[in-house]
């Protein structure tokens, strides 16, 4: 066979010819996404770098000012600097608040998604159903009806007082339980969903030989399930992490002002704070803990994939 | 433990009654909400008898009539234009083989899956007021740009699942049976793409009736949405009428799952 | 023994007419490191009207080459012909060829009477018209009852009859079949099998059939080409396939063979003598040469046990089939021979493991394949 001269080239053009229509194809959607997404990241970007406006906005002046006042403040008398404790209370809050909320739904997501995978395949797709709905449901509203529950004269306080069991209404909202307690609600199906995917993958007969090879059921749970549906909880525990971190409408409502998290920290900035590169650099440094954590996930989910 | 159970390789101790219990706090707030909601008393705290009263209220308050024709308004206008690029998109990134630039398309389209909302409406409020003071223009493109953006991973992933699950072998018969390109995008891809279209489109349209960070942070004055009003609400003394609205609207989403949960098993 | 030439041989009075043919053709998939030869200069010529199976083991290029037929991928080497026609450049839409596909790919969004009249409304016909001959199409695969019926609602075989009728109704030129009845059960696939031979007898139709069973091979085909490796290796009617094998592939992938290997020892005339370790085998001496090492091909059948002349050997052990019994048998020298022994009624105890026996061949029944 002599080497394919002219077919070859007509591959390469038919393959060039393939590829740009594939871009052309994917060509509006990137145009959308890059105005009305990605691109004024950058703008974000950049506005953390200048110095805040007397009212709003910024001047144009270029200084890293702002990513240090996250973490610095100077002293309005001395001028000496110090650690912006405020600012550190915050994060803390947000930090400790999102893994709790994360710990949380692994405890109830796991068995209510094992519950829901151990089902007869013609139940299955209800319960789905019934943890699909909660996840649809607006958050606002969610979050009301966690507000309508939790409130001093709500539905808890209201039994508990009719019942004796308590004299006094128990202030839980406008605290950072009231938060956590939000937070878990919501996130919850995000947390069941992937669990139940990786759930419905497992394959029951290995957890058959392992009680064939003399494993208790908490052996089974630890040394078969659990290293099986890794990725599914990784990817739970991102999904449920991530939005609690940048958490802004839950904290807001229930938390009442005090309680910020970063997101309303963030959204100050940009009222009454009047301080835009600060907001910025809040932004990016939200981002960029969020771009590790999705960095982590890709890596761990990577290396586990290969292995089946 | 006098009785034993029958040996079940599915059973774990305690997961079933964490499960019930899971489901009936999930559900336990939302059925409060919507009790509440055909509360007849004045003050949320009290029950006052069932009555309509809170929902007649709501359908009179003009703002709420104002907010909700901006919200159906935005949703139809960003679920129309997400679904028909993230169609294309879809047409563009599957069954076809590796290409440069590929996961380049992938991850812009899925980033606003992976931003956070917050930080996305931080951007949008930058560059949108820096465009508001530019030209004048303060009307509702900002929203209907901004829903469109975020909905589209939403419409893009079920319209790529139904295309990644289609047979390719339909297309290539398609035109062994004399259909030119055309005839095959017309008479085989898209009636067989469209039920993942009308369930992407849903699902940018549910997406986007619920959005509340970026909505608030991009309107201009006078710009409620449903949710955006309901938030301003929460601030003030809170009446039932916020919970008939939030039923309301809970129903409707209710409706589009239902409706897409019908459509995307029906096929199967 | 010469191998049958791989052009396919016309006959000397009349020249069949061609319908389809390949010429040199090629087709490699990837680059580099990674290509794939899955078709490696592949000429064949399939003559109107008849029913030609492509047979090989999977991975051997039989898709390959019947989508190069459909159009569905363009060679990297060589051409395509139709009637006679360059069709290589031709779009799958411009071709005259329908196929019928390994897993249907019938419409799931169309009815049964859709997906028939799918490849006519395509080609323009009249409404009347397309009605008339999907109508015909359903009857000829005995479907008159199912018309509005979706796919999905119809049983492995019903399907398979479907995407027949949909790739019969344009009336294509020939018809490419990708082994489809792989799908289907045993007693169904025999049924479809007389199903198809009466369907291409009816329509006249030129039939490439792909399949694997060789046993499906030999009873649907009126020619066969053999293919391993990108390669066709040999083309002829089934008995010749069967009887005169072109090589060790051909004779070992089609039905069971036993494989001597030897020398060729005098030559006398019509007749030469090939020495083996347990003795000598007399065979016709066409084209082979003193000295020469060669392998001879003996089916099981054909080979005889009996106690006064042949090679001497000792049975080794018996496999009982139903219908016949394998003896196994080992010539001195150590090669394995097996024997088909029928069963007959009165079938009496077989040879006992170690009763020293002669085996010899049916005359005409040994094929010599040079190495
Ligand atoms: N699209 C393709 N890309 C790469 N290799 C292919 C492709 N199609 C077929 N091949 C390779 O070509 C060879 C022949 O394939 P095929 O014609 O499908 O074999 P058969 O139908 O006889 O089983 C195989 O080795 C297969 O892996
Ligand atoms: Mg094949």
């Amino acid at each position: 066979m002599p080497p394919a001269g002219t077919p070859a080239t007509t591959e390469a053009t038919i393959e060039a010819g393939r590829i740009r229509r594939n871009w052309l194809l994917a060509a509006p959607a990137l145009a959308l996404l890059l105005i009305g997404a990605s691109g004024p990241l950058l703008i974000v970007l950049v506005y953390s770098f200048l110095e805040p406006g007397d009212y709003s906005g910024v001047i144009w002046k270029f200084t890293p000012r702002a990513w240090f006042e996250i973490f610095l403040k100077r002293d309005i008398f001395d001028g000496t600097l110090g650690v912006a404790d405020a600012h550190l209370t915050i994060f803390w809050r947000s930090v400790r608040l999102s893994l709790l909320t994360t710990l949380i739904t692994i405890l109830l997501g796991f068995p209510t998604a094992w519950f829901i995978a151990t089902r007869p395949r013609s139940q299955r797709a209800l319960w789905l159903f019934l943890i699909t709905i909660p996840f649809w449901t607006n958050l606002l509203i969610r979050t009301f009806a966690i507000m309508e529950v939790i409130r001093n004269q709500g539905v808890m306080n209201t039994v508990l007082l009719q019942a004796g069991l308590i004299a006094e209404p128990i202030q839980i909202l406008y605290t950072d339980t009231a938060v956590l307690i939000g937070m878990t609600y919501v996130y919850l199906p995000l947390m069941v969903l992937p669990l139940y995917a990786a759930i419905d993958r497992f394959d029951f007969r290995l957890a058959e030989a392992g009680y064939d090879l003399y494993a208790s059921r908490l052996q089974v749970l630890r040394r078969v399930i659990l290293p099986l549906v890794r990725p599914g909880l990784i990817a739970g525990s991102i999904l449920v992490f991530v939005p609690s971190l940048g958490a802004y409408v839950t904290p807001r409502v229930l938390g009442g002002g005090k309680n910020m998290m970063i997101g309303n920290f963030i959204e100050l900035q940009f009222g009454q704070g009047r301080n835009w590169p600060l907001g910025a650099a809040l932004s990016m440094l939200l981002l960029l803990i969020v771009m590790a954590a999705l960095l982590v996930y890709v890596r761990v989910s990577g290396r586990e994939n290969p292995h089946g | 433990m006098a009785e034993r159970r029958p040996f079940s390789v599915t059973r774990l101790p305690g997961f079933t009654a964490i499960a019930l219990v899971t489901f009936a706090l999930l559900y336990a707030p939302i059925v409060t909400l919507v009790a509440y909601s055909f509360n007849g008393s004045e003050s949320i705290a009290v029950w006052g008898g069932f009555s309509w009263r809170w929902y007649g209220i709501a359908w009179q308050n003009t703002a709420v009539q104002e907010a909700t024709v901006r919200s159906l308004v935005i949703a139809t206008a960003a679920a129309a234009i997400a679904g028909t690029v993230a169609t294309l998109a879809a047409l563009g990134t599957t069954r076809t083989d590796r290409f440069r630039g590929r996961t380049l398309i992938y991850v812009l389209v899925n980033q606003p899956l992976m931003v956070p909302e917050i930080v996305t409406a931080v951007a949008l409020l930058i560059f949108f007021s820096g465009i508001r003071l530019a030209t004048g223009y303060a009307g509702l493109g900002y929203l209907i740009l901004a829903h469109s953006a975020f909905c589209v991973p939403f419409a893009y992933l079920p319209i790529r699942a139904r295309l990644e699950g289609m047979d390719l072998s339909l297309e290539t018969a398609a035109s062994d049976l004399y259909a030119d390109r055309f005839q095959t995008f017309r008479h085989v891809t898209l009636p067989l793409m469209a039920p993942g279209i009308v369930a992407g489109v849903m699902l940018a349209f549910i997406i986007s009736l619920d959005d509340v960070v970026i909505t608030e942070f991009v309107k201009s004055a006078g710009q409620d949405t449903l949710p955006t009003y309901m938030l301003g609400q929460l601030r003030r003394a809170v009446t039932p009428e916020v919970n008939a609205i939030s039923t309301a609207l809970l129903a409707l989403t209710v409706l589009l799952l239902t409706m897409f949960f019908l459509l995307t098993r029906k096929r199967d | 023994m010469v191998p049958p030439s791989l052009q396919p041989a016309a006959g000397p009075s009349e020249t069949p007419r061609i319908a389809v043919e390949a010429r040199n053709a090629s087709k490699a998939f990837g680059q580099g490191d990674a290509l794939t030869r899955a078709l490696d200069d592949v000429s064949v010529a399939i003559r109107k009207g008849e029913f030609f199976t492509l047979l090989g083991p999977s991975g051997c290029g039989k898709t390959t080459l019947l989508r190069l037929i459909a159009g569905f991928d363009t060679p990297t080497g060589g051409s395509i012909l139709l009637n006679g026609r360059d069709i290589t450049a031709d779009p799958p839409n411009r071709r005259p060829v329908n196929t019928v596909f390994q897993s249907y790919a019938l419409f799931p969004h169309l009815t049964v009477l859709q997906n028939i009249r799918f490849g006519l409304d395509m080609l323009g016909r009249k409404r009347a018209e397309a009605d008339a001959r999907a109508a015909e199409m359903l009857a000829l695969v005995r479907l008159e009852g199912f018309a509005s019926r979706r796919t999905a609602q119809l049983s492995g075989g019903q399907q398979q009859r479907v995407a027949l009728a949909r790739a019969l109704a344009p009336e294509p030129e020939v018809l490419l079949l990708d082994e489809p009845l792989s799908a289907l059960d045993l007693k169904l696939r025999k049924e479809m099998q007389r199903e198809l031979k009466r369907l291409q007898r009816e329509t006249g139709i030129t039939f490439v059939f792909v399949t694997h069973d060789q046993e499906e091979a030999l009873t649907m085909s009126d020619r066969i080409g053999v293919m391993q490796g990108g390669r066709i290796l040999q083309i002829g009617p089934p008995r010749e396939i069967y009887n005169q094998p072109a090589n060790r592939f051909v004779a070992d992938f089609i039905g069971e063979t036993n494989f001597l290997d030897g020398e060729v020892g005098a030559i006398a005339g019509d007749t030469a003598t090939i020495e083996l370790a347990a003795g000598s085998v007399t065979v016709r001496s066409a084209g082979l040469d003193r000295g020469q090492k060669v392998t001879l091909a003996i089916r099981p059948e054909q080979v005889r046990i009996g106690e006064a002349e042949g090679l001497p050997a000792v049975v080794t052990g018996n496999v009982y089939f139903g219908t016949d019994t394998h003896c196994h048998l080992e010539l001195s020298g150590g090669a394995g021979v097996v024997a088909r022994l029928q069963s007959a009624a009165d079938d009496a105890t077989p040879l006992g493991e170690g009763t020293a026996v002669r085996v010899s061949f049916t005359p005409g029944s040994v094929q010599v394949l040079a190495d």
